[in-house]
């Protein structure tokens, strides 16, 4: 090996001490993409896998075709489920500092994401998520005291004691249970979109999964069933540059967009300003309809950054730079939705203020709650017989013993 | 000699190996500019570039496969799946390719691959952080697995892995990587500053695979395990003050029969104790081998102690990691005690 190698290695363009550098990043004018009508060929718009759907511009007006032309109200309240997500994450980031939980995912800088994608769709509409995706619970309706008590295996866990922090689910919000292998949910949400067709329903599935996960073969295998099928199914791939200590090159983001696998399945696909509330809105709105409509599914590639660390295990000033996430040229989602309802006059910095003193009050009081269910040092326990329950539907003699043992070891 | 944590150990066999054989090359994710998320490969990119320590898109699949092609084009790669939970996208591969070559092509082609995984519990990981599944691999014609259980066998056995001209499926019991863990999560935490076997040669030097160890000799009991419970067993005996040799199999594929049998067949009891589930674990495979060669040698019947037969739950990790109380319990009853 005394030659040099020709393997093309894909290079992060900063690493830390280095000045961020976004210039790989192509920002389409907002307003400047076409919205096609929701039965489009999915041939006849493969432009729109390489373009940024935008609506809000720089003066923090709503223009263009894909305006989605939201209510006020509508707004406000995508506000608050936004601001509502990163308050939550703070709180919980800090629980976590303080040995109350083993483990937490924040999604802050791309709470619009969840909260506007699933805004847009209808509550039967089945969500596939991954674990960083907690504002489609918060919209879903799940309680914080719910959401905490999962995160704190307590004895009102929903999860039993058995998950990682943040694996929630929601029956009744219609959200599958989270699981932490990488991509697996992409297909099965596919499954769940051709059975709701088979069995003649309208409603729709909806998955996410990290630009980074996209290398899974999972997801390929989710476009191509989603795209045989034409199935009801919107696939979401949420760019938010980073998996763990890899840019999003190493997923084969260099060249094309992440949208653009979805021409070559055949998949109607949009690439989108994931920081722009009123974008990620009407894509899903879109995408939903055309998925009703019976004409198929789409791909949906929502850009936008990972501001905060991977999770609590990792250190991000190991591998970027620091203060990478103010360079961002997307901006920050709340940041970008507050101004433009301040520009409708709609919003003030007063209301503002109060919302995130009652929103912060209101969590105060659910982590109150959830840590009076037991915490993982103190207060009441979860009984261990329930770790050898949900194994099988009914406990199959082997683990009839092993409760026995433990029950005797117990006493 | 030097003191090394286990992460700091397999960190110099991968330094070592890559330094005397320029085919060899790490690849995983994470593993490169950032060192890994448990560092074992920290400092190996800048050393060796990056094209010889490759960050990988995620892709379990997809990284064993590239492996397999790379050895088939004489390289020897070192695969890092970042947790043994994460391994199962790549399970095909592994099956129906890396451990067949060989065979399938009547010997004309092989494929030295090493496939490096953190595994175990201990570190709060729940279902998808810490399972051990050596079972499922040990079930595999073609693929060999270790385990080791301390920094210096962690290094050696690797570069013996390293070096083998079959594949290896090389697991890390992660709860070790920075100190011997005796099994109470309640105690502070210990280094391997100051253990025996966290004195680890700073040169080369090979543990052989197919070797188990006699971490210590005794006369009552055999008790036979791997990765962190060969502590977790070595406390049990002590504070029954009992004299069991125990036995640290460090690898399951092959097995050192021998050793294992030549110790139960002296004690004329045995217990095993490893922390993956026991219905058709690999408690069961040495069992049935012990209960073969040395019947006629048994005092008392053999004895397992496991993780219980459910995924690993994050609440009740204590619950169901097979703990000192476990084998104690185990202990007293083969031998009588009160
Ligand atoms: C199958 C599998 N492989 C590896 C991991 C470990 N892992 C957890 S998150 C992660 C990075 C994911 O990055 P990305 O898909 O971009 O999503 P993000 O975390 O950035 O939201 C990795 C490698 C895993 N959970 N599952």
């Amino acid at each position: 090996m005394t030659r040099q190698s020709r393997l093309h290695i894909p290079v992060s363009s900063a690493r830390p001490g280095e000045r961020p550098d976004f210039s790989y990043l192509q920002v389409s004018p907002a307003g400047a993409v076409a919205r096609p009508s929701i039965d489009a060929e999915a041939g006849s718009i493969q432009d729109l896998a390489h373009t940024l759907i935008r609506v809000l511009d720089e003066t923090h007006h709503a223009v263009g075709p894909w305006d989605p032309a939201l209510s006020a109200d509508v707004l406000r309240s995508g506000l608050r489920y936004m601001l509502l997500t990163r308050l939550f994450d703070n709180r919980m980031l800090k629980s976590q500092r303080q040995g109350k939980i083993s483990f937490y995912v924040q999604s802050t800088g791309e709470e619009a994401v969840a909260v506007a994608g699933t805004m847009a769709l209808n509550t039967g509409d089945m969500l596939f998520p991954s674990y960083r995706q907690q504002g489609a619970f918060l919209v879903r309706g799940s309680s914080m005291v719910d959401l905490m008590c999962q995160l704190l295996s307590n004895t009102r866990d929903m999860c039993k004691g058995r998950q990682l922090p943040v694996c929630y689910f929601s029956v009744a919000g219609n959200i599958a249970a989270i699981s932490a292998n990488l991509a697996t949910q992409f297909p099965q949400a596919v499954g769940w979109a051709m059975a709701a067709a088979i069995k003649s329903s309208d409603d729709v599935a909806v998955s996410w999964t990290g630009e980074g996960s996209t290398a899974e073969a999972d997801f390929h295998q989710a476009v191509l069933f989603a795209s045989v099928y034409r199935a009801p199914v919107i696939l979401n791939v949420v760019n938010n540059q980073w998996a763990i200590s890899t840019f999003q090159g190493f997923a084969g983001g260099e060249c094309l967009s992440f949208a653009a696998r979805g021409p070559g399945y055949g998949l109607a696909s949009l690439r989108v300003d994931g920081n722009d509330f009123l974008a990620v809105h009407a894509a899903t709105t879109w995408a939903a309809a055309r998925a009703r409509a019976g004409v198929g599914a789409t791909l949906i590639e929502l850009v936008t950054y990972r501001a905060g660390a991977h999770s609590t295990s990792d250190d991000p000033a190991r591998y970027r730079p620091v203060d990478e996430h103010r360079s961002w040229p997307l901006g920050d989602p709340i940041e970008r939705l507050k101004q433009h309802l301040m520009v409708l006059g709609e919003w003030s910095e007063d209301r503002h203020a109060k919302l995130t003193e009652e929103l912060e009050a209101d969590i105060n009081a659910a982590w109150k709650e959830a840590v009076s269910y037991g915490t993982q040092s103190e207060g009441p326990r979860l009984n261990t017989d329930l770790m050898f329950d949900d194994v099988y539907k009914d406990l199959p003699p082997n683990l009839l013993l092993q409760r026995d043992q433990l029950r005797k070891m117990r006493s | 000699m030097a003191q090394m944590t286990m992460t700091q150990s397999l960190n110099s066999a991968l330094n070592l190996c890559l330094e005397k054989d320029p085919g060899v090359v790490v690849l995983g994710e994470d593993v490169g500019f950032f060192g890994g998320v448990f560092r074992v490969t920290d400092g190996l990119q800048a050393k060796y570039g990056e094209h010889r320590v490759l960050d990988t898109p995620i892709s379990e699949g997809g990284i064993i496969a590239a492996a397999i092609g790379m050895a088939l084009n004489g390289l020897r790669p070192v695969v890092e799946i970042q947790f043994a939970d994460y391994i199962y996208p790549g399970y095909d591969q592994i099956v129906s390719e890396l451990a067949r070559i060989r065979y399938r092509s009547g010997g004309a082609f092989n494929a030295p691959v090493t496939i490096r995984a953190p595994c175990g519990g201990g570190i709060r990981g729940g279902q998808t952080h810490s399972q051990s599944p050596e079972a499922i691999f040990a079930h595999i014609c073609g693929i060999k697995v270790v385990m080791p259980s301390n920094p210096y066998d962690a290094k050696g056995l690797l570069i013996a892995a390293i070096e083998d001209d079959d594949p290896v499926l090389f697991l890390e019991p992660k709860r070790l990587y920075n100190g011997p863990f005796d099994g109470d999560p309640g105690k502070p935490s210990v280094a391997w500053n100051g253990h025996p076997k966290g004195e680890v040669p700073e040169g080369h030097y090979t543990v052989p695979i197919g070797s188990a160890e006699i971490v210590r000799t005794g006369a009552q009991v055999t008790i036979i395990s791997y990765g962190t419970m060969v502590h977790v067993v070595e406390a049990a005996a002590r504070s029954l003050n009992v004299d069991a040799e125990i036995i640290d199999v460090r690898s399951m594929v092959p097995l050192d029969v021998e050793t294992l049998c030549a110790s139960v067949d002296k004690t004329g009891r045995c217990l095993i104790a490893h922390e993956a589930t026991r219905f058709g674990g690999f408690g069961a495979e040495l069992m049935a081998t012990i209960q073969e060669r040395c019947f006629w040698n048994l005092e008392a019947p053999i004895e397992r102690v496991c993780g219980w037969d459910t995924p690993y739950p994050h609440a009740f990790e204590w619950d169901y990691f097979p703990g000192k109380d476990r084998v104690v319990v185990a202990l007293k009853t083969m031998l009588g005690l009160p």
